[in-house]
């Protein structure tokens, strides 16, 4: 692929748009993960008592297994999240993108 | 007193335990041979026939390297999720999880979510840039803009690392796994294994691997799917049933369902986050499969199916191993001398297979025991896949040949280097047969997250890595991490006998990975020489390849 075609897409301010955008999405999402896994293993290091209490009379459930069970759900949800935005609408202004680029070059 | 003793020995047992099923890979231990089981074996000859057929079939769509190390670039997104999955669900997670959960309760459970985070963040921060810029290894990207000669060799030779400790850890359990559950020979095993990897990779390449894996995957959902629905209608479908039952005669009690001292310690708790979420991004065999797929968008979507079945399989692992509490502890017909509580036959590992056995008869034991050889044929056969292509497309074609190798002779180069690794491998396996090689698992973990991880990540994200500093971080993260490791306790007093380890911890990421990315960036920083200049000028289209895709290896067209 030429040089020139890159640095046509770098000068696009489409390109610069969808970088941002797409990159704070990713990290804002990273963040979660990264905080909710950390703060649970934090707890399970030094509260474990916390874990243990049973938020629901007569039911053995535990905070530790509803922790656990969220973070299955909820991590899977956040791919669920980034792989619908990404293959659509930022796939989307990428095309866009892309097609500018070859017109340019032509 | 009972009681007692049967706490000493479940603690013993998950201590062990805990090193063995530490990690994704399957160091079995040792094992005592078991009468031979016709109904597995029979169930095995069928899916190597089925596997054997496929072979004979990829093989007619194997016929350049584009094929061999990536299936063309024509695997769909579902098709590689459910491989990636069956990449990562190892017998290990089979038996070792149910058997952890089976003796430590809610903490098997905790271990699991660490094997699981990885897997959302290798798509928001890796995936794509993953697809967009490499080709057949990952070396294609570190050295996208870097020295190809130094790069390339260093990360092969990283790569080779985890490769072979893995395969090696692999071999062993295998072996061990197979004496016992079709009570052959632990060489005989061996040669099996390797000369049936040889033949899946050799003949039909990552066409093949790929198929293996699915099948393996379908395989291993089915079956355990079926053990843990026939396992909880003895406890009509109730978790408070289950949970209440396992609690009455489980020796944790109450703290079943309660975390342990399985992490209490936070250090370990954090590195081995932090090894198995940046290790499984470091993994050789992980991080091929992002370049079988068309596009980014099917990359993305391959995160998004292996996650998925993943969770589920683990969610699945736990209900069983609770459910094993009382259907297999409770059993007499299970114990060594039919005494409940002390030693399961077979050793603690058995714990699946035995609920196999209790809720579906020797039809579903025969079933499950060939799904978990299935499962270690695939796991080794991508990995001598992707150690093949280090050697043959790395240090081969790019670094002796300097990219001047025809496609032909790097396609034989690549057969041979199979066929090579395999040799190894069985080698390997025999001479480690009588050793607990738990530690080769933390080890091809800890160098994938010290070694490879950190300048795959920066060579992605930052502009100014260098040559020199790549080669600074690659290599001081795998000679520390190795060293940390030989220190610890697993192998410092494991293996060579000392009474004290020099590394109080057994996992080393938290310490090498900080100093792998540290001395990345400072001796790239302090590199003032002209190619760096030119290195990092190049980012600049290196990103936008990253970013869109432009210019990304494409689908070979058949």
């Amino acid at each position: 692929m030429s040089s020139t075609a890159y640095a046509h897409i770098r000068n696009n301010p489409q390109f610069a748009r969808l970088v941002s955008t797409r990159g704070r999405f990713a990290w804002f999402l990273s963040a979660i993960v990264f905080v909710v896994f950390f703060s649970f293993v934090m707890a399970v290091a030094f509260a474990p008592d916390f874990l243990a209490q049973r938020p629901f009379a007569g039911s053995n459930v535990t905070i530790g297994i509803l922790a656990g069970l969220f973070q299955f759900v909820v991590f899977w949800v956040l791919t669920l999240v980034y792989v619908r935005r990404a293959n659509g609408e930022f796939d989307d202004l990428n095309k866009a993108i892309i097609d500018a680029a070859s017109r340019e070059g032509k | 007193m009972m009681r007692a003793l049967t706490w000493m020995r479940s603690l013993a047992l998950s201590a062990s335990l805990v090193s063995v099923s530490a990690f994704a890979g399957d160091a079995i231990s040792q094992t005592t041979k078991q009468p031979i089981n016709f109904t597995a074996i029979g169930m095995f000859i069928l899916f190597v026939l089925m596997t054997l057929g496929i072979t004979y079939w990829a093989a007619s769509r194997t016929k350049s390297t584009a094929d061999f190390y990536t299936a063309g670039g024509g695997i769909s997104g579902a098709q590689n999720g459910l491989a990636i999955a069956g990449d990562y669900m190892s017998a290990a997670t089979l038996l070792g999880l149910t058997a952890m959960m089976y003796t430590r309760g809610v903490d098997a459970y905790i271990y699991m979510i660490a094997f699981f985070v990885g897997w959302p963040v290798i798509l928001f921060l890796m995936a794509e840039r993953l697809r967009n810029l490499g080709k057949f290894t990952f070396a294609d990207i570190t050295a996208y803009r870097l020295n190809q000669g130094k790069v390339r060799t260093m990360a092969a030779a990283s790569s080779l690392v985890v490769v072979c400790f893995y395969l090696v850890a692999q071999m062993v359990g295998a072996g061990q796994l197979i004496k016992l559950l079709f009570g052959l020979d632990y060489g005989v095993a061996l040669v099996l294994v390797g000369a049936l990897m040889m033949v899946y990779v050799t003949f039909g390449g990552m066409v093949a691997t790929t198929w293996v894996q699915i099948i393996k995957a379908c395989m291993l959902l089915f079956g355990g799917t079926t053990v843990v629905l026939l396992a909880l209608s003895q406890f009509d479908f109730s978790f408070e049933v289950l949970t209440s039952r396992a609690i009455s005669v489980h020796s944790l009690g109450e703290k079943l369902l309660a975390p342990g001292s399985l992490l209490a310690d936070p250090v370990t708790a954090i590195s081995l986050g932090l090894g198995l979420m940046f290790g499984t991004a470091g993994l050789p065999h992980i991080l091929m499969r992002f370049f079988t797929v068309t596009d980014a968008k099917e990359a993305r979507k391959s995160v998004l199916y292996a996650s998925g079945i993943v969770a589920y399989f683990f969610n699945v692992v736990a209900l069983m191993g609770l459910a094993a509490i009382i259907i297999v502890g409770q059993n007499p017909e299970y114990f060594e001398g039919g005494a409940i509580g002390g030693a399961i036959i077979g050793g603690g590992n058995m714990v699946a297979m035995h609920l196999a056995k209790a809720v579906g008869g020797d039809i579903l034991l025969g079933f499950l025991s060939a799904v978990a050889f299935a499962t270690i044929l695939a796991v080794v056969a991508g990995l001598a896949l992707a150690g093949a292509s280090a050697i043959s497309h790395d240090i081969y074609s790019r670094v002796i040949m300097k990219g001047q190798a025809s496609e032909k002779a790097e396609l034989r180069m690549s057969k041979i280097a199979t066929i090579g690794l395999g040799i190894v491998a069985v080698l390997l396996g025999l001479a480690f047969e009588k050793m607990n090689v738990a530690f080769m698992v933390a080890l091809a973990f800890g160098v994938a997250a010290s070694a490879n991880f950190p300048v795959l990540i920066l060579s992605m994200y930052w502009k100014g890595l260098t040559t020199r500093g790549a080669l600074a971080g690659g290599y001081i993260g795998l000679f520390s991490a190795t060293a940390l490791v030989v220190l610890s306790k697993s192998v410092w007093v494991d293996v060579f006998g000392y009474a004290e380890a020099l590394f109080p911890y057994t996992q080393p990421a938290l310490f090498s990975m900080p100093l792998a990315f540290l001395s990345a960036i400072v001796v790239s920083n302090l590199d003032s020489s002209r190619d760096a200049a030119a290195e990092r000028e190049a980012f600049g289209d290196q990103y936008v390849r990253a970013q869109t895709g432009l210019g990304a290896a494409t689908a070979a067209s058949h």
